[in-house]
């Protein structure tokens, strides 16, 4: 039966036909052209350029801009889309002042402002930790803890607030270990390779493992920066787009030759002390095995041999594989360390081993590798050695590491997988990029700098179209190419593809300043139109008014915990535990959610422990993403699910209690008084008479239902001070429930 | 319900009149309105009124499961006939792969002589209520599109998944729970596809499929918080949706009116989802029978066993997702793993749903996006008992039992290594069209007008499979 055959033929035709026989090529490998913006009839609307070209396809559709949004819709949006955090109520008051004397200043102020606000990198990092798929665990059936994940996450906030560039931007986190002279910090940025799952399971193939890891940092470079599905072309050429199968390994082969590794890099208040006391303890730990020195040096040697030895003849003897497991899996594991450190140290010649590496190693050995020699082990009483070290190192003061990447000690040639298969070798494959698209000019054997340079070389036609086209995502809820992670020959087309061109070629004009586009973007008329749905249009392609967008899982809760007054604004710093039901606890491999203290509950989402078996619940229910893979695009659903968090969630309603505490205590006016207060507090905006109305009645009901009922009363309105009596009180909590329930609370309009 | 975006239009102004005149009614009585107006037509009488697809991501072996190949002995370790490959280009044929047979035994079972193979022991009791169909196919054999292929008609994002397009066309028959819900487990990955296969797409999202948890806690927060009496909730509920509700004429989103729906069915799900999630009344004998209390088949026979609990009140679809069955290599280890899990409570599922009364009325589907070649895939050396099988669009099986199926009959073959089906081909679409036949619905009529042209399930071909039907 050949009928499915034909059919797959026949669309592989059509394919050739597309790209191949002389016909243009695809829009997204040429590099884009300055486009010259068009002319259009209202010429009052327009802001700026970008104006322009949105206001001509909605000409040439016959339809009309919508109207500037009222003046506290923006200032919401504004804030939600720069900090993540809805404006206080000091700062609408403020916006409000300066508005009505000169809207234009008023609006460019706060948009500066908030570019400089400290929260700003919080909001974008998260944005970015999406693309890098972030988590603070290993993934896989173990999913052990990487507890100094987040050194990255602070880099990635700093490096926003200090508006890194997004050129050195990438080649930090790509390549910053490879730069000249380069700082512990740039070391840091390369964590963005670390977030790749690790398997440390029993019986895991360590090469097996490692190829995994490498396959994904490879496609995940080609979905962040390129846009493309070059993770496609590991077993084949890539069906659609010019990638060819070879291709892959080539880029491959760059990350290919990166080695994880974790530093020393101590925090700000760590570094004083640590090095005088290191000095004493490298001393003393010198005197105190130079006894058995020679001796020792020569079991490490012994040992060392084995662990080559039976990585080379797997299967003879099962206990030394499973000591080269133990040193190639297990090596650091809880504590985040880089996979294959231990054995990465062992393949090194002795005589190119840093100091630190010659001390981790014998650190190990010491407490790991008796198997080579216990009668000689116990002769040289190394487990007393062992403890009398563990006690010299309770001196040394604790310095916080940081997971980064290196470059492997020599070139690591590539080979094609061939069909995937990492051990059926193919031809070898040296570093390249894709021929498809711009030329590298590096000379030589390329490393992972040269490839971070070619993706952000002006003449790359993919990354800064990429790049602006997520900006714009975040900012109008859906690109000008809607297909964020493939802007191949599969991808939609873009909707304005001269704005497309015109925004990457401004963001390469600009020296890649992120800030500076973000700010075009918000201060443009296109994103200032009022959100009313006007015309049929409801995928919004025109851009005919401002899309609404239900807010994230992470913006939901800070928002509810920022308007209660709960939010802890804490920069930075590991990753917390807030308190959430134990079945989703369970779920995970490790069980355990040591639940994080005090104010520490409180802090925003973005710094939520993200144990990746079993994902923090309300994140779950919010569409928080598969972080085992690059996510482009988050999704916003609308479930029965998320009511029941926000109306049941424990958290969530102790906000709401917190929000009557402060509707209460703040403003100690009429009733109505009192609901205006919260109404601007929570949407930033006065409600309507109906509004008040509907609210003002609903407190009645509320408390006549609870008036016969102390218990219920006393039990919903928790702590709420207030000398309105019980009833009263618990029926605020309703309101202030009600207010973080409404649509317009979770959504950006 | 055919409707467009414009009728749509006018549908939610009727509401929105509704809702806005609705004070004096009460919220109650409007929901109950609304609730009455939700139930549609289908399109003929339907043979099923439920369905429950147990899907199977990741493409489990057909070849070692239900369609046995024993003329693969012979082949065993030689490269594919070349005629076989005569004109196939595709990139998933390498010449290298050779045949691997199946190192399966295989036993027949039921009046049709069905042969399952010693991994699915149980599906044998079956036999005679199902009908096994060996000669599906399907376009593409990558995961993510061929699972929105098989979920959602088409191999990209963003179309309504079959159970959004049943629960659009056909409302829901309990207003407490959700019309579309989807449970999951899994023996250590996810699901590639992920949740764009439940996605309710261009429909409204109320359509969209609702995931309960894999957990002992199916559904969060369905208690309402201490000393909010159903009273309360009640009252807090109908404040949050007249607020909406002014909200939504000002801006005219119908995505309120999604969120509108979804808190007044969070409002009932919590009345009625604990009586639902609530096992003790299940017997002694059931609990057995699925396998409830066994710790490798607990959590897929617990979503079986909710989801007969769940057509008995009324969801119209419910959809079992168990992941991954993608053995490219240790077929005989991962792949014994994911029956040992499912195969007991998948059977245990028709076998308690017939003697309900409920089977002539439940459809149950059980598949994968595609199937796996006849060639063994060795990615960890060529270490003996470490074979797999790749990615196989050409031929794979799938079985469907209950309401409008007719029972005990094979339909379809394949050649003497399973590679290309010889008879009776069935495409994604021909099944999706069976599907929604059986539920009464034309799948040419179940349409949706989304940016200027007509939409449905089974994109622009698919037939109704006569064959199938009882």
């Amino acid at each position: 039966m050949n009928f499915l055959r034909l059919s797959l033929l026949a669309s592989i035709t059509v394919f050739a036909v597309d790209v191949s026989a002389g016909a243009e090529p695809h829009w997204a490998f040429v590099p884009p052209k300055r486009p010259v913006p068009p002319q259009v009839s209202a010429s009052a609307w327009p802001r700026i350029t970008i104006d322009r070209f949105v206001l001509k396809r909605i000409e040439d559709a016959g339809e009309h801009p919508s109207p500037e949004a009222d003046w506290t819709a923006l200032v919401r949006r504004l804030h939600l889309d720069l900090t993540g955090l809805s404006p206080t109520l000091a700062e609408i008051a403020a916006f409000e002042s300066d508005y009505k004397i000169d809207p234009d200043a008023a609006y460019t102020k706060r948009v500066d402002r908030l570019l400089a606000s400290p929260h700003f990198g919080e909001k974008w990092a998260r944005w970015w930790m999406d693309l890098s798929h972030y988590g603070d665990s290993d993934g896989y059936l173990t999913d052990q803890l990487r507890p100094v994940a987040w050194r990255w996450r602070q880099w990635v906030v700093e490096a926003f607030n200090r508006n890194l560039p997004f050129d050195r931007f990438t080649i930090e986190q790509l390549a910053g270990d490879l730069l000249p002279n380069a700082t512990t910090q740039q070391s840091i940025a390369t964590g963005f390779l670390r977030n790749t799952l690790s398997n440390r399971e029993g019986g895991a193939d360590l090469e097996e493992y490692r190829v995994l890891q490498v396959k994904d940092r490879t496609g995940t470079f080609g979905t962040v920066w390129l846009g493309l599905t070059v993770a496609c072309a590991q077993c084949h050429d890539h069906k659609y787009d010019p990638v060819s199968q070879k291709e892959f390994y080539e880029l491959y082969a760059f990350f290919n030759n990166a080695d994880e590794l974790n530093i020393n890099a101590p925090l700000p208040d760590e570094a004083v002390n640590y090095a005088a006391a290191k000095k004493v303890y490298d001393k003393e730990r010198r005197e105190l095995l130079a006894p058995v020195a020679p001796c020792l040096a020569k079991l490490q040697d012994r040992w060392e041999a084995k662990l080559l030895d039976t990585e080379a003849h797997p299967g003879r003897d099962h206990l030394w594989d499973r000591e080269l497991e133990l040193i190639g899996l297990v090596w650091g594991g809880q504590l985040g360390e880089g996979q294959l450190e231990g054995l990465n140290i062992v393949y090194k010649p002795r005589s190119e081993r840093t100091f630190t590496e010659r001390d981790r190693l014998q650190d190990y050995f010491l407490r790991s590798g008796s198997r080579i020699d216990e009668e000689k082990f116990k002769e040289l009483k190394i487990s007393e050695l062992v403890s009398q070290l563990d006690e010299l190192k309770k001196a040394l003061p604790h310095v916080t590491r940081a997971p980064t990447m290196v470059q492997h000690h020599e070139y690591r040639p590539t080979h094609l997988h061939i069909r995937g298969n990492f051990r059926q070798s193919g031809a070898e494959t040296r570093p390249g990029v894709l021929a498809v698209l711009h030329a590298s000019k590096a000379t030589g054997t390329p490393t992972r700098l040269n490839l971070a340079r070619w993706v952000v070389a002006s003449d790359n036609p993919m990354t800064a179209r990429v790049t602006v086209n997520r900006l714009w995502q975040e900012l109008f809820g859906q690109g000008l190419v809607t297909t964020p992670d493939d802007f191949g020959t599969r991808s939609n087309p873009p909707s304005h593809p001269a704005l497309l061109d015109w925004l990457a070629t401004e963001f390469v004009r600009r020296d890649w300043d992120m800030k500076a586009m973000l700010k075009l973007m918000a201060t443009s008329a296109t994103y200032r139109q009022d959100s009313r749905q006007q015309i049929d249009d409801p995928e919004n392609v025109l851009l005919a008014r401002y899309s609404r967008q239900r807010l994230s899982a992470e913006l939901i809760r800070d928002n509810t915990l920022e308007v209660s007054g709960l939010l802890n604004r804490t920069l930075g710093g590991p990753s917390v535990r807030p308190p959430q039901p134990e079945s989703v606890i369970k779920e995970s491999f490790e069980a355990k959610w040591n639940v994080s203290e005090g104010a520490d509950q409180y802090r925003r989402g973005l710094y939520t422990f993200i144990q990746r078996s079993a994902p923090f619940g309300q994140l779950v229910t919010f569409d928080f993403p598969d972080n085992n893979q690059a996510c482009t695009r988050r999704e916003r659903s609308n479930t029965p699910l998320q009511a029941l968090t926000l109306l049941n969630d424990p958290v969530f309603f102790s906000a709401a209690q917190a929000l009557a505490s402060r509707i209460l205590h703040e403003d100690g006016q009429s009733d109505h008084a009192r609901l205006g207060h919260a109404f601007r507090l929570c949407l930033a905006r006065a409600p309507q008479p109906g509004e008040v109305a509907r609210l003002a009645e609903y407190l009645d009901t509320q408390a006549a239902i609870l008036n016969d009922d102390s218990e219920a009363a006393k039990a919903m309105a928790g702590d709420t001070p207030g000398d309105c009596g019980l009833a009263k009180r618990a029926a605020w909590v309703g309101v202030a429930s009600v207010l973080l329930n409404l649509d317009e609370f979770i959504t950006k309009q | 319900m055919m409707m467009d975006e414009h009728t749509l239009g006018q549908f939610q102004s009727r509401r929105r009149f509704l809702q806005e005149t609705a004070c004096g009614l009460g919220s109650i009585a409007l929901w109950q309105l609304m609730a009455d107006e939700a139930i549609a037509k289908p399109h003929f009488a339907p043979r099923a009124k439920n369905v429950i697809f147990l899907f199977m991501p990741g493409a489990p072996s057909q070849l070692d499961l239900m369609d046995p190949k024993p003329a693969m002995q012979k082949y065993h370790g030689q490269p594919v006939p070349a005629h076989m490959l005569d004109g196939l280009d595709d990139g998933l044929i390498r010449g290298s792969a050779r045949i691997f047979a199946s190192p399966r035994t295989f036993q027949q079972y039921g009046q049709s002589g069905m042969a399952y193979s010693d991994y699915i022991p149980h599906l044998g009791k079956i036999a005679d209520d199902i009908c096994l169909i060996r000669s599906m196919h399907t376009d593409i054999a990558n995961h993510t599109p061929a699972q929105l292929l098989m979920n959602c008609g088409l191999p990209v994002f963003g179309h309504p998944s079959m159970g959004s397009w049943v629960s659009y066309g056909l409302g829901s028959e309990n207003q407490n729970l959700p019309g579309f819900v989807v449970m999951t487990s899994n023996s250590g990955s996810g699901i590639d596809a992920g949740t764009a296969n439940w996605s309710s797409g261009f429909l409204p999202s109320e359509h969209r499929g609702v995931t309960f948890r894999a957990s002992a806690d199916p559904v969060l927060h369905l208690r309402s918080p201490k000393g909010v009496s159903a009273a309360s909730q009640r009252a807090r509920l109908d404040a949050i949706g007249d607020l909406n509700r002014i909200h939504q004429t000002k801006v005219g989103d119908p995505e309120i009116a999604s969120r509108i729906a979804a808190y007044e069915m969070a409002f009932r799900m919590q009345s009625a989802a604990p009586e639902l999630l609530d096992f003790s009344g299940e017997t002694k004998a059931t609990r057995e029978m699925y396998g409830i209390d066994n710790d490798t088949t607990r959590a897929f026979s617990t979503n079986c066993l909710l989801a007969r609990r769940m057509v008995e009140r009324g969801v119209r679809f419910v959809q079992l997702y168990h992941s991954t069955w993608d053995d490219h290599s240790n077929l005989n280890t991962k792949l014994k793993e994911n029956c040992d899990m499912t195969d007991r409570g998948a059977v245990a599922l028709v076998m308690d749903l017939k003697q309900r009364g409920l089977l002539d009325e439940t459809l149950v589907v059980w598949g994968g996006e595609f199937g796996r070649t006849p060639m063994n895939e060795v990615r960890r050396g060529n270490t003996l008992g470490k074979e797999g099988r790749d990615h196989h669009p050409f031929a794979f099986s799938m079985w469907l039992a209950g309401g409008g199926i007719k029972p005990g009959q094979i339909i379809g073959g394949t050649d003497e290594l399973g590679y290309h089906i010889t008879r009776d081909p069935i495409h994604v679409h021909d099944l999706q069209a069976t599907l929604l036949h059986c539920l009464g619905l034309n799948h040419e009529h179940l349409t949706f007008r989304h940016q200027g042209r007509d939409f449905r399930l089974t994109d622009v071909s698919g037939e109704v499979m006569t064959k199938l039907l009882a």
